[in-house]
C-alpha cells in the first residue's frame, strides 16, 4: 500500500508538472486528439500532452514499458487515473489502435509485429481505422468477402469494407479478409493489417441521420499487402476477430454511464436537462410523470454502473457479467438521449441557425448518432442472442 | 468497498444453499399450505436454523450472537428465497434483533437478544397501518395516564404478526399522521389484554395479521428508546430489512429463472426444443440482465448497511426496486414460458409468482422506492 501511495505522490507531481494549463479544461470536440501522420494540432497544447503522455507510456498503460507502455499494475492504473480525474485532464489521446488492436497484437502477434506497430499506437504516430463490416456481411460478419489471394511473397487484395470509423483520416487499417474461399466460413478468414497510403486503397464518406460522417465506405483495388502483415496464422482471424470484439464490446459499454451525458454541451445530463426545461418544485422535477421516468433511468443506470464495478472486483469469474454490457449500455444510451430531447421539447427538433443555443442542437445531433450505438460493434440482437447460447446454454 | 463476498459470507452462503435444498426444499412450504398450519412455518426447521447460529447473527456476541452483519444474514435470506422457505427469521432475527439491539436499554438487550439468539422467542414488528407502506402515516395511539400508557388503534400487514412471541409496536405519542416527530416504540407480549390479532391468509401462504388494540395498557418498562424520537432509528431498521427482502427477492428470481431456463432446454414443440426459439431466447437473456443488475443492487447496499456508509438509505432503495422489478419481470415470465402447466397448482412455478407480489410490496413497492431515491438523490 506504502509502494502505491508513492506512486499516487509522484503521478501528482509529474502531473503538476507535464500537463499543459487548457488540457485541464473541459474538451472542446475540435480539439479532441486522435493522432495520427496528418493530424492537426489546432491548440498546441494538445499535441505537447500527447508527445509527455504517449512519452511516457501512460496512452496505455497497461502494456509493458519495453514496447513503449507505461508497464503499470492495474492497481497503478487505478490511481493514474484517479490523479488524471482529480485534476480534469482531458483524455491524451483517442484511439482504436490502443483501445483494441493493441491487446490483440500484444496476444497474438510477432515479436517483429509487436515492436514495429505498438510504440507508433502509444505515440500516437499512427492512426488506425477498423475493416470488419462489408455491404453483404452486417451481422453474419463471417459472411465477409473482401479476399487475399496468396501471390507468394504477398497478398493481393480485393473488395470493399463498410462503416470504417474515421478511415478518411486513418493511416492503416485493421481489415478481416478471406483467405481460404473453400474453407468453412468461419475457417477461411485472416487478420491482415493494411497501410492505407497503399496504391489501390481509398475511402469515401457516409453522411449519417445525424448530418454527420463518422463513418466510411473503404475500397481495396488490386492492394499488394505484405506477408509479414498477416497477424498469427492464415485463416485463424476469427479467432483474433472475436477478441478484438470484445475489446470493442467493453469499450462502447462506457457509454452506458452517465459520464457523456450532455456530451459537452453544458447541459448537466438528463437530470439537468429536465430541471431546466420542465422546472423544479421544492427540489423535484416539476412534471411528475417525466420525475419518474428520469428516476428509473437514473437508477438503472445506478445498478448497471455497480454491475461493472463488480465484474472488475469479481476478476476472472466476470465472463457471466461482462456479456451484457454492451447490449444493456448501448440500449441505456439511447434511453437517455430520448429522456433528454423530451425534456427538452420544441428545443430538441432545431436543425440549424440561431433559433436554439449551439448546445441544444448538439443534443439534437447526438441523439441521432446513439441510433448506432446498438448496431455497431454487434446489434443489441447478436449480444442477446451470444448471451442465450453462451451463457444461457440455450439450443440452436 | 468491493462488491463481493468474503471467504467467511462465501461459506455461509454455501451452508445456507445446502440447508435449503436438504432441508426446506420447496415440497416443504406446499406441505405446509396444504396442512392448512395457521403459524405457516414449522419449529423444528427454525430450530435447526437457531442451531446453525442464524438467529443470532445480527446480534452482539455479549449477547449470544455473532455480530456477522448484514451481508452475512442477507445471502442466507437469498438462498432461503431460492426454495421459499418461510420461517421467522426476517420478522425476528432481523427486525425484532435489530430494533431491540438500536433502542433497547441493557436490560431489556439481556432479556430479549439472549432469548432471540437462543430461538426461545420470536417476534413481530407492527408498523403500517394503510394500505400502502407509509412509516409516517402513524396513528396507533398512545397517551400516558399517571404512570400508564394507554394504546389505541390498529396495524395491518404484520409480518409474523399470527405467531410471535412480543410484538414491538410503533406508535404515535404525539404529533399527526404524517409527522416523523412523535413516534415511540413499545415491547409487549402478543397475548396481552387489549391485543386481538386477525390472521391474514396471504396468496404467499406465510404468516400475516392485522392488530387491533383496545385500551392496551403498558408501564414505562415497554418503551424501547427516547419518547417521540424513533423514527430516525425504525427507518434505518426498515432499510435493513428492505436490503434483506430484496436478497430474498434476487434468491426468488435466481431460482425461477433456473427452473424456466430447465423448462426451455426440456420442453419440445413443433420437433424442437422450445428454448431454440429466438422469441423467447431474447427475452431470457433480458432476464439474465436484470438478474445481474440485481446481484449488484443487492450486494452494494448489503456491504454499504455493514459499513455504515451514508449511501445506506439511497442503496437500500436502490436494491428494493430494481429486485422488486426483476422479480415482476421474471415471475410473469415464468409462469408464461411454461404455458399451461405454469398455471397449475401441481407444478412448483406458481409458488414463486405468488410470493413474489407479496414480497414487492413489503417495506415499500417499487414506486415507493424510486420516488424516495428521486428524493434523496436531488431531483
Amino acid at each position: 500500500m506504502d509502494n502505491l501511495e508513492n506512486f499516487r505522490k509522484e503521478v501528482a507531481d509529474w502531473l503538476e508538472n507535464n500537463c499543459p494549463p487548457s488540457m485541464k479544461t473541459p474538451l472542446v470536440p475540435e480539439e479532441e486528439v486522435w493522432g495520427g501522420r496528418d493530424a492537426e494540432y489546432i491548440n498546441p497544447e494538445s499535441k505537447l500532452w500527447l508527445d509527455r503522455m504517449g512519452e511516457k507510456g501512460w496512452t496505455a498503460p497497461a502494456i509493458p514499458k519495453e514496447y513503449g507502455g507505461g508497464g503499470l499494475s492495474s492497481d497503478e492504473i487505478k490511481v493514474l487515473n484517479q490523479e488524471l480525474l482529480k485534476i480534469g485532464a482531458r483524455p491524451a489521446l483517442n484511439s482504436f489502435g490502443i483501445w483494441m488492436l493493441a491487446p490483440v497484437i500484444m496476444e497474438f502477434g510477432s515479436e517483429a509485429q509487436k515492436i514495429e506497430h505498438i510504440p507508433k499506437i502509444i505515440k500516437g504516430k499512427i492512426r488506425w481505422c477498423q475493416g470488419y463490416s462489408e455491404p453483404g456481411s452486417g451481422s453474419d460478419l463471417a459472411s465477409l468477402s473482401t479476399k487475399a489471394e496468396d501471390m507468394g511473397d504477398y497478398y493481393l487484395v480485393n473488395g470493399q469494407k463498410v462503416w470504417t470509423s474515421y478511415a478518411d483520416m486513418a493511416d492503416w487499417i485493421f481489415a478481416l479478409v478471406r483467405t481460404g474461399p473453400k474453407e468453412p466460413k468461419h475457417s477461411g478468414i485472416s487478420f491482415l493489417l493494411i497501410d492505407m497510403a497503399d496504391p489501390g486503397v481509398s475511402t469515401k464518406t457516409i453522411t449519417l441521420i445525424s448530418g454527420k460522417s463518422p463513418f466510411c465506405e473503404t475500397f481495396f483495388d488490386n492492394v499488394k499487402v505484405p506477408k509479414e502483415n498477416l497477424i498469427g496464422e492464415e485463416n485463424q482471424g476469427w479467432t483474433i476477430a472475436k477478441k478484438l470484439l470484445q475489446h470493442e464490446r467493453n469499450f462502447i459499454s462506457n457509454f452506458g454511464l452517465a459520464a457523456g451525458g450532455g456530451g459537452s454541451s453544458g447541459l448537466k445530463g438528463v437530470v439537468g436537462t429536465a430541471k431546466k426545461y420542465l422546472g423544479e418544485e421544492d427540489g423535484r422535477i416539476a412534471d411528475p410523470s417525466f420525475r419518474s421516468k428520469v428516476a428509473t433511468h437514473k437508477m438503472k443506470e445506478h445498478a448497471f454502473g455497480l454491475t461493472l464495478q463488480r465484474s472488475g472486483d469479481e476478476g476472472a469469474k466476470a465472463s457471466a457479467a461482462s456479456s451484457i454490457f454492451k447490449y444493456y449500455g448501448t440500449e441505456h444510451n439511447k434511453d437517455r438521449y430520448e429522456l433528454m430531447i423530451e425534456a427538452m421539447g420544441n428545443k430538441a427538433i432545431v436543425w440549424d441557425g440561431d433559433q436554439a443555443e449551439e448546445s441544444e442542437k448538439d443534443v439534437t445531433r447526438a441523439w441521432l448518432r446513439t441510433k448506432a450505438n446498438s448496431i455497431e460493434g454487434g446489434t443489441s440482437e447478436i449480444q442477446l442472442n451470444v448471451i442465450a447460447k453462451r451463457v444461457l446454454d440455450l439450443p440452436s | 468497498m468491493k462488491l463481493i463476498l468474503s471467504q467467511e459470507q462465501e461459506f455461509l452462503k454455501e451452508t445456507a444453499a445446502s440447508f435449503a435444498k436438504e432441508k426446506a426444499p420447496i415440497s416443504h412450504l406446499r406441505a405446509l399450505r396444504d396442512s392448512n398450519d395457521d403459524r405457516c412455518w414449522d419449529e423444528s426447521i427454525w430450530q435447526e436454523m437457531v442451531q446453525l447460529g442464524w438467529s443470532g447473527i445480527l446480534i452482539p456476541e455479549e449477547y449470544g450472537g455473532s455480530n456477522f452483519g448484514l451481508a452475512g444474514i442477507s445471502t442466507v435470506m437469498q438462498e432461503l428465497g431460492k426454495t421459499l422457505c418461510p420461517s421467522p427469521l426476517f420478522a425476528t432475527a432481523i427486525l425484532g434483533s435489530s430494533v431491540i439491539n438500536v433502542l433497547g436499554n441493557n436490560e431489556q438487550k439481556d432479556k430479549f437478544l439472549t432469548q432471540i439468539a437462543d430461538g426461545s422467542i420470536t417476534m413481530a414488528l407492527a408498523i403500517d397501518e394503510g394500505s400502502h407502506h407509509n412509516p409516517l402515516n402513524i396513528s396507533l395511539e398512545a397517551q400516558k395516564k399517571d404512570k400508564t400508557w394507554l394504546l389505541n388503534g390498529s396495524k395491518v400487514f404484520v409480518i409474523d404478526g399470527a405467531s410471535a412471541d412480543f410484538l414491538i409496536l410503533i406508535a404515535r405519542t404525539s404529533g399527526a399522521p404524517g409527522d416523523s416527530i412523535g413516534l415511540t416504540a413499545f415491547i409487549v407480549e402478543s397475548n396481552k389484554k387489549g391485543i386481538t390479532i386477525n390472521q391474514v391468509p396471504t396468496a404467499d401462504s406465510r404468516n400475516y395479521a392485522n392488530i387491533e388494540i383496545n385500551n392496551l395498557k403498558l408501564s414505562d418498562e415497554s418503551v424501547l428508546g427516547e419518547i417521540d424520537s424513533v423514527f430516525d432509528s425504525i427507518e434505518k431498521i426498515l432499510d435493513l430489512g428492505r436490503i434483506a427482502i430484496a436478497a430474498e427477492m434476487l434468491g426468488n428470481a435466481e431460482e425461477a429463472f433456473e427452473i424456466t431456463l430447465n423448462y426451455l432446454k426440456e420442453r419440445k414443440q413443433f420437433g424442437v426444443h422450445i428454448g431454440s426459439f429466438q422469441a423467447l431466447q431474447h427475452r431470457a437473456a433480458k432476464m439474465f440482465c436484470e438478474i445481474e443488475l440485481t446481484k449488484s443492487a443487492v450486494i452494494a447496499a448489503m456491504h454499504a448497511a455493514d459499513e455504515n456508509s451514508n449511501q445506506q438509505e439511497r442503496l437500500a432503495s436502490l436494491a428494493k426496486f430494481q429486485a422488486g422489478e426483476t422479480l415482476h419481470q421474471v415471475s410473469n415470465e415464468a409462469i408464461q414460458m411454461h404455458g399451461g402447466i405454469g398455471v397449475t397448482d401441481e407444478y412448483d412455478i406458481g409458488f414463486y409468482l405468488k410470493r413474489a407480489r407479496v414480497a414487492e410490496q413489503i417495506f415499500g413497492s417499487s414506486n415507493f422506492h424510486k420516488n424516495r431515491y428521486a428524493t434523496i438523490s436531488g431531483y
